[in-house]
Formats: C-alpha cells, sequence, structure tokens
C-alpha cells in the first residue's frame, strides 16, 4: 500500500475542537491542534466512529456524488445487501433492482451474488486449512486495517480471497464489457455502499493489485433518489434478484460465519469488541475455533455510516426478506475459483512505532514513562491528545510539548507568579 | 542512560476480570517499541498464563518486566502455597485448580507448559508454605 489514504473528511468551519471525537477513536488517531481536529493518517482505520459521534457534524465521510455516472457510457450498480434492509414494507428486493435501472443504471449486479461465491471458496478454503484455524473475514477493510497495522501475529490468519463487492467488481465489468462490446473505460462499476471506508479499499487496496470498483456512492444519497423509482417500478418489476438467504445475509453480522455451515465460528461486531477478540486471539485465549467473522460496525454492514435505518431494525428487515428466497442463488463457476484469491502479500506496516530501532525505543519509551509520572493523569483531553500517555508519546515522536498540558503549564504559571511576587516583595 | 526499561505491576487476588492486565500492558508497550511481532506474542502469552497463575493459586502477587534491547526478562513473585513437586507441575494437564476456577475454563493443566514452551528459559523457585518466584527470558532476535 502506497501512503495513506482515510474516507473522513473534517468540515473545519463545524469543528469546535471539543474532546469527542478524539476520546472515541479507537487507534488514538486523532487529535486536536489549533482548535481543530486532526487525523494522523497513518493511525486511521476508517472505522467511522468520530463520524458518528462528532456533535457538531463537522466529521464527513468521502464518497462519491451520483453524477460520477455521467463519466461512463454503461453503469452497473453494485448494490450492497444492507440497501435491501433500509425500506419500509419491502417485500421482493427485485423493487429495489428495478428501481436502480430506472434511476439511470443500464444493468445491476448483486454484491449479495458474488457473496455467496466467496461463501463458497470460503468453505473450501477453511476445510483446506486446518493450520491457520481460526480463519478471519477479511470482508470489514476496517479489521483488515487494524489487523496489519495493529495485529502483525494475525495477518496469517486472514482470508486470502476478495471480499464480495470485489469479486462483484469484476464479475459486473466482464459481463458488461461481453454484453456491450466496450472498453473497461467506458463501463462505470458503482458500488452503493453502507460504508466510507469501502471508498479508502478501492483507493488503497489491500492483498488485491487494483480494485475494479469505479465510484462509491452512499446508501444514503441514493435511498432518497431510489425512493419514487421504487413506487413506480411496483407495476413493472423485472425479476433481475440472483441472490439467495446466504447472500442476503451478509449484510448483518453473523451471516458471513453462518453461510460456512459449521457452528464452530465466533462473530463479533463493534470495533471494540473487535479489538477486543483480536486480542484475546493473538493471547491464545481460545482456540479450536474453525472462523472469526468481524466487523467493524454495530450490526455488521447494516450498520455502516452511511445508512439510514437503525442496525438493527435493518438486521430484522433483512431477516424477512430472506425468508422465501432458496438458500443460494449464485454458484461458483469453475474459472472463478482462481481469480477470486488475494494476489499480493499483506505485509505488517508498523505505524505506531515509536523509536528506529530497539535501543532508540528503549530511549524513548522509558522518557513516556518519566513523562506519565508527571501528568496528573486525569485523560481530560484538554491537551488535543486523548490520554496523558497519548500525549507523553506525542511529545516523545516530537508533536507536542510538555505545556499542553494544561496542569503543568497551571502549576508552571503557579511557580512563576510566586516568583514575581517573591522578587517584587524584595525591591 | 542505562539500556532498559523496568516496569513493575501488582497483581490482584481471585479477580479474574482483570488477570491479564499486566501482560495486556506489556504487549501494548512492546508493541509499541516495534518489537519483533512474534516476541512480543510469546511474551504476551507466557505472561498472562503466570498472572492467571498467581490469581488462581496465590492471591496475586507482584510482576516485574524489564526490557532490555536483546532479552525481556520477566519476574513473577508470589506468597503462596508454594509447589511441591515442581517436576509434576511442569507436566502438562496437571492441575491443582479447585473445580470453581475449571468451571470458568481455567486450570486446565496447561499454565507452566505454556510459559515453558514459549520463553527462552524458565526457572522456578518455590519453597512451599511461602511462595513461589518464576523468572523467564525471551530474547529479541
Amino acid at each position: 500500500m502506497s501512503g495513506f489514504f482515510n474516507s473522513v473528511n473534517l468540515k473545519k468551519e463545524l469543528c469546535m475542537g471539543c474532546i469527542n471525537c478524539i476520546k472515541r477513536c479507537p487507534t488514538q488517531a486523532i487529535r486536536v491542534r489549533d482548535g481543530k481536529a486532526f487525523i494522523v493518517k497513518e493511525f486511521c482505520i476508517d472505522c467511522g466512529e468520530c463520524i458518528r459521534i462528532c456533535p457538531h457534524h463537522a466529521k464527513e465521510a468521502t464518497y462519491d456524488s451520483i453524477s460520477i455516472m455521467e463519466n461512463f457510457e454503461y453503469k452497473v450498480a453494485l448494490p450492497a445487501p444492507s440497501l435491501y434492509g433500509q425500506f419500509n414494507n419491502l417485500e421482493d428486493i427485485n423493487i429495489v433492482l428495478t428501481a436502480l435501472k430506472m434511476m439511470g443504471f443500464n444493468d445491476v449486479y448483486e454484491v449479495s451474488s458474488a457473496a455467496e461465491i466467496v461463501s463458497e471458496l470460503t468453505r473450501k478454503y477453511v476445510a483446506e486449512n486446518e493450520d491457520k484455524w481460526p480463519i478471519i473475514s477479511t470482508a470489514c477493510p476496517t479489521v483488515v486495517r487494524l489487523i496489519q497495522v495493529r495485529f502483525p501475529n494475525l495477518i496469517d490468519h486472514l482470508l486470502p480471497i476478495y471480499a464480495p463487492v470485489d469479486l462483484a467488481a469484476i464479475n459486473a465489468k466482464k459481463k458488461a464489457m461481453e454484453e456491450t462490446g466496450l472498453p473497461p473505460e467506458k463501463i462505470g462499476i458503482i458500488f452503493i455502499s453502507p460504508c466510507p471506508a469501502k471508498v479508502t479499499a478501492v483507493k488503497s487496496p489491500i492483498g488485491i493489485e487494483k480494485s475494479e470498483i469505479d465510484g462509491v456512492l452512499a446508501i444514503k444519497e441514493v435511498y432518497t433518489s431510489l425512493l419514487p423509482f421504487m413506487k413506480k417500478s411496483m407495476n413493472k418489476v423485472e425479476d433481475i434478484g440472483k441472490s439467495g438467504r446466504i447472500g442476503i445475509g451478509w449484510g448483518s453480522s453473523g451471516g458471513e460465519a453462518g453461510a460456512l455451515l459449521t457452528d464452530n465460528y465466533l462473530a463479533a461486531d463493534g470495533i471494540d469488541n473487535v479489538i477486543r477478540v483480536l486480542d484475546d486471539l493473538e493471547d491464545q485465549k481460545f482456540d479450536k475455533l474453525e472462523f472469526i467473522e468481524l466487523n467493524a460496525c454495530s450490526g455488521g454492514c447494516v450498520g455502516g455510516v452511511l445508512t439510514v435505518e437503525n442496525p438493527y431494525i435493518a438486521k430484522v428487515k433483512l431477516k424477512r426478506l430472506r425468508k422465501y428466497l432458496p438458500v443460494a442463488g449464485t454458484h461458483l463457476s469453475s474459472d472463478e475459483s482462481n481469480e477470486a484469491f488475494w494476489t499480493d502479500e499483506v505485509p505488517f506496516e508498523p505505524v505506531f512505532k515509536i523509536g528506529k530501532d530497539m535501543k532508540d525505543s528503549i530511549k524513548k519509551m522509558a522518557r513516556v514513562e518519566e513523562l506519565c509520572t508527571k501528568f496528573p493523569g486525569l485523560d481530560c483531553g484538554s491537551c488535543g491528545a486523548p490520554t496523558c500517555k497519548a500525549l507523553a508519546e506525542d511529545i516523545v515522536r516530537g508533536v507536542a510539548k510538555e505545556g499542553d498540558c494544561i496542569h503543568i503549564l497551571r502549576d508552571y504559571i503557579h511557580r512563576l507568579s510566586d516568583e514575581l511576587s517573591r522578587i517584587d516583595s524584595k525591591r | 542512560m542505562s539500556e532498559k526499561i523496568v516496569l513493575n505491576y501488582d497483581v490482584d487476588s481471585d479477580d479474574f476480570t482483570r488477570a491479564g492486565e499486566a501482560s495486556s500492558k506489556v504487549k501494548r508497550k512492546l508493541k509499541l517499541m516495534g518489537v519483533d511481532p512474534d516476541v512480543v506474542r510469546r511474551v504476551a502469552i507466557s505472561l498472562y498464563e503466570g498472572e492467571i497463575n498467581m490469581v488462581i493459586h496465590a492471591d496475586g502477587g507482584t510482576i516485574q518486566v524489564i526490557i532490555f534491547p536483546d532479552k525481556i526478562e520477566m519476574t513473577l513473585r508470589d506468597r503462596g502455597p508454594g509447589i511441591e513437586d515442581i517436576e509434576l507441575a511442569m507436566r502438562a494437564g496437571y492441575t491443582t485448580a479447585p473445580d470453581n476456577i475449571r468451571s470458568l475454563g481455567f486450570g486446565a493443566g496447561m499454565g507452566l507448559p505454556n510459559m515453558k514452551r514459549y520463553a527462552d528459559d524458565l526457572k522456578i523457585e518455590s519453597k512451599v508454605g511461602i511462595g513461589t518466584t518464576v523468572k523467564m527470558r525471551v530474547d529479541i532476535p
């Protein structure tokens, strides 16, 4: 991966410089500097927590505008399964898919359909790679990035298979080229996403060289454009849907693991829970699990920051929609089995490393410890760092100073004024 | 400037929710220092096992971790009941943990064997009725 890209943007004029986001960030990637929140790019894993918590709506997810469709002659929509959970009283997924075509897409390729292929491949991979158990799912880009920067010992456990959306993009592009004869650059593969981390995953993919996705739209934006078309589509619904219960299940937590037809799995959702599982997993506190499904958002993809509906309500709606569908609607074709595997190694990126070598690290860590004894330990956030320890680390990294701590500053001013009055009284 | 860091931790007795705190803190520090991931893993596992042992058998104790550029030394001291037969205690699956502990999923008799497996060196000094000191070393390649 080259450089660091994040899908979170700060609207400076709205940022009050409060400490909500710095406190919430699970990787302590945010600082308040000069009264404004600032993301340390290499620490950010695109979990979206700061977007959720900001009371001033100063954090904005990056995604493409619907007008990106105009850049392409032939447009294919890739709806995430979580999209189907956004609507009230929806009884047929085809209504959504037909409406997408009425909205201006030439074709629709369901991500849930590719997910069923990924499930099939995963079942095989899990069975054949017992030495790598537990296999950790890689569909959530935030989880993959988190493991890459913080849990190097778990990289070997990552499922080296394309995320459903990336596989869907490859298949959709191929299909569109065959059907239209157009060159790839004239075909726009547009993902309708619950999550801004996918924007990052498109710009700096992990495990694969290049993503075939040409644009990422937010469910919450497509939602409003889609509603009027859904009403219109009611009387001429096309039979487009190709996915079954397994594919739709991927939209919420437990769906991916449930599709593996084993009980020997764990599914955790919510970034703090995910980190806890990874920490315990690294310490080998549980064994004999075959598979671990992790979703950074509570509830799974339905909990993504670009969705509209309450994630748990959306989960119920997906469950209802799945009820009368076949187990799986899409099956693996022989040429897909090789193409769906990662091509690139995932290197450990020690972005948090404090020293250039062990001796330097020892020196710096000793300094961190020393600074921590000086600070009040209140973790008040007034310095702009989330904890006293984080401030100490920042100082050692050379990006903050002791006087940023208002308690140290106050003591200094007290000493100074005592000194002044002493000098004054001597006169 | 001496080239080492000394870290001291107290381990509380009978508080399973807090067992593992010291090893988590050490793990976090080692990661921050850029220590080889495999070394971090081995330190974390062996220290965690030791910490759990102190909670299960010895009413807590103290842990000292010294980080050198080329090795990590861990000393776990307790004033617990002591180990009667160290050789027997080292055997995989041998346990003296009471049922209430075993029902929590601990006390499978793998603590000391795992510590031996993951540390480059393990020394146990123990006197019945006085306490146990476990010294472990993990080398940094």
